[in-house]
């Protein structure tokens, strides 16, 4: 092998570095041989904090499964049982509980961090498409663990999604009856969403992985969204990143930890803390916040049209809200990746950003007028978007003048 | 069959979001309480709590359980061991199986023993039927996590408590079983009105005999109940704050001086 290897005065290190260049490895990655370009803004400070949330759901959600019992008379009550008797355990559900809410937060502001800067453009493809793939199994993580406590919105909540399985044509029901293990959400149910619960993290780490792998290949974007030309351009991830980084998790901290301790069921719904009940349901069943938005796409759709159900139209409709994303390399089709430069589409992807936030307030209303209206002309747009207006905004807008170099622009500040 | 379940969950979903809305439009909004365990430096008063306690342990325990508290955590809002010990005694717990395996007495009645400190609270019925039976079909929720459990939380328990007018409203509709309540979703509520001036005896003369003091008492012990782990929480809470603002603070400065140099 001809790639060089670091040099150690601790013969130890040496010897190791000489088998496995692990050391080289990580300098490579997160160390000072990742150059890096020096005007990327705090916008690029979410990435590695998506992934020191991952590790902390991973660390606190072992730490759960040491006392939580996945079993329909005794989950609500094991969950209690960690709260009040295990040591630090309330801590441990509070960080674990809350952390899902902040993963989400962070990979939103993420991906639309993406979008914006065109990041999904070549040569990241693939970068941006296992994104979305990682975005997508984190949507289905954080449903499975939802249902685990086995309040009444887990059961109702996890009754609803997986009967929308049924929209699917011919085999509907029976695929639904597989997933359920049973005639009903149950305990065969519970069982295996506690299984897939612990397995699909260590997917997402391994496509993290991947991810940052695809990303080392052709380094980061950046704000100006071109190319690094050389050495000026560039600063060594460490010491710069890293401690830009970390100062980012300080600030993040404060912001998740206040959840923690002052504020814990803040995200939550109280009839969460009511055992499931088959034999009643809750008045209002409502996905967890981050799920709204996908939610009211679901029921946007209304009318059966030419035989295919108004059920199966939601359903498509939602898993395409996400998947579509990994067209978006396409979709832009503008030769100047950052809407720094791009003026009118910058107008749109605010527009975009505002309508999701209100298509997750709709998720959360009753349905009734005027909300259902609004939900149709909201999911329009969220399709709208990305089909129409984005594919020719962004190959007919007038762009302004991108600087010359990365380096140029930083000097002229 | 299939299609008839899907229908009844797709109906269930629909009426169940317009009844909710019903309901919300029927209860009125709970005043906001200044309770102690409020904001970040919440705590919980210990002398209110055991008031609290008295008036749960008089006439909520009456029909209402406590499934998660056992009788020791009671140490928790100052009570001695010897008092726990003593509280735990005045209650019944089944003993069975005894020697011979036997978990019925001659009358074929359960063997029942005086509860010790680590017995959960007793629960005034047998099972849910039973509760149902001797409540005109009405279920007493567990009240443990009562708190947690309802929007609006103490606000809400203390003020459905207190929620029954001596006049119900003329075009109220309520079942035979049931009782008016201002604050309950659709109004019909199970529980009569308990609280009543001077239904409780408080040791502590200073503290006013009112049905307005035992509800403001009784649901600062629920929140307890609901949330034991509320002081240690939030003044751990505190000290990691004043942690992170520094450690944040640092993070900056070195960031900064790392930084300088670069254009």
């Amino acid at each position: 092998m001809s790639h060089p290897t670091k040099q150690f005065k601790n013969p130890v290190l040496n010897w190791i570095e000489y088998r496995l260049p692990i050391f080289s490895l990580i300098d490579n990655s997160v160390g000072s041989g990742y150059p890096t370009p020096k005007n990327l803004s705090y916008w690029w400070n979410f990435g590695s904090l998506a992934g020191f949330v991952l590790v902390i759901m991973i660390a606190t959600g072992i730490l759960l499964a040491m006392q939580y019992t996945p079993h329909e008379t005794m989950a609500f009550s094991s969950v209690e049982h960690i709260m009040r008797d295990v040591n630090w355990g309330w801590l441990i559900r509070y960080l674990h509980m809350n952390g899902g809410s902040m993963f989400f937060i962070l990979v939103y502001i993420h991906v639309f961090r993406g979008v914006y800067y065109g990041s999904h453009k070549k040569p990241r493809e693939l970068l941006w498409i296992i994104g979305v793939i990682i975005l997508f199994i984190m949507i289905i993580t954080a449903f499975l663990g939802y249902v685990l406590p086995w309040g009444q919105m887990s059961y109702w909540g996890a009754t609803v999604i997986t009967s929308m399985l049924s929209a699917v044509p011919v085999v509907g029901d029976d695929l639904t009856i597989w997933l359920w293990g049973g005639f009903t959400v149950d305990n065969p149910t519970l069982n295996r969403f506690f299984s897939l619960h612990y397995l699909l993290p260590f997917t997402i780490l391994g496509l993290v992985i991947l991810h940052v792998w695809a990303l080392h290949e052709h380094k980061s974007n950046n704000p100006l969204g071109i190319d690094v030309q050389g050495p000026q351009d560039t600063i060594p991830f460490h010491p710069y990143y890293t401690v830009k980084d970390l100062f980012g998790v300080g600030v993040f901290l404060i912001f998740y930890l206040y959840f923690v301790f002052f504020a814990p069921n803040f995200f939550g719904e109280p009839d969460n803390y009511i055992p499931a009940n088959p034999l009643l349901t809750p008045p209002h069943i409502v996905p967890e916040w981050y799920f709204l938005p996908f939610y009211a796409i679901l029921r946007a759709f209304t009318v059966d049209i030419w035989g295919i159900t108004a059920k199966l139209q939601g359903v498509v409709a939602m898993v395409m809200a996400v998947l579509l994303l990994a067209a978006l390399p396409w979709l832009d089709g503008s030769r100047v990746r950052s809407m720094s430069f791009r003026p009118r589409s910058r107008i749109f992807f605010w527009t975009f950003v505002a309508n999701c936030i209100f298509l997750g307030y709709l998720g959360g209303q009753v349905a009734e007028e005027p909300y259902v209206i609004l939900g149709k002309i909201s999911t329009a747009y969220y399709f709208a978007y990305l089909l129409i207006i984005l594919p020719f905004v962004s190959r007919t807008e007038d762009v302004d003048e991108v600087p010359e170099s990365i380096s140029a622009a930083v000097s002229k500040q | 069959m299939k299609t008839i379940r899907t229908t009844a969950i797709a109906a269930a979903l629909i009426l169940g979001v317009a009844s909710g809305a019903q309901a919300a439009t029927d209860a009125k909004e709970p005043e906001t309480r200044d309770w102690t365990f409020n904001g970040v430096f919440g705590y919980y008063d210990e002398a209110q709590l055991r008031r609290g306690f008295q008036v749960f342990k008089d006439i909520c325990n009456a029909c209402h359980g406590l499934d998660y508290i056992a009788y020791r955590n009671l140490q928790a809002i100052g009570y001695t061991e010897d008092e726990v010990k003593a509280i735990a005694a005045e209650f019944e717990v089944r003993s069975g199986p005894d020697e011979d395996g036997e978990e019925l007495n001659e009358d074929g009645d359960f063997l029942t023993r005086p509860a010790l400190p680590f017995d959960k609270f007793n629960n005034p019925y047998p099972n849910e039927n039973a509760a149902k039976a001797a409540n005109g079909g009405s279920l007493p929720p567990d009240l443990s996590l009562i708190n947690k459990a309802r929007i609006g939380g103490a606000n809400y328990t203390a003020a459905l408590l207190l929620g029954y007018p001596e006049e119900m409203p003329e075009d109220a509709h309520i079942p035979d079983d049931k009782h008016y309540n201002d604050y309950f979703p659709g109004n019909a509520i199970g529980m009569p009105q308990m609280l009543f001036d001077e239904v409780v005896e408080y040791e502590d003369e200073t503290i006013p005999m009112t049905a307005e003091q035992y509800a403001v008492d009784v649901t600062a012990f629920l929140q307890w109940a609901a949330e034991p782990e509320l002081e240690e929480r939030k003044s751990l809470g505190v000290v990691v704050m004043v942690f992170l603002f520094v450690l944040t603070w640092l993070f900056y400065k070195v960031k900064q001086q790392v930084w300088r140099d670069v254009h």
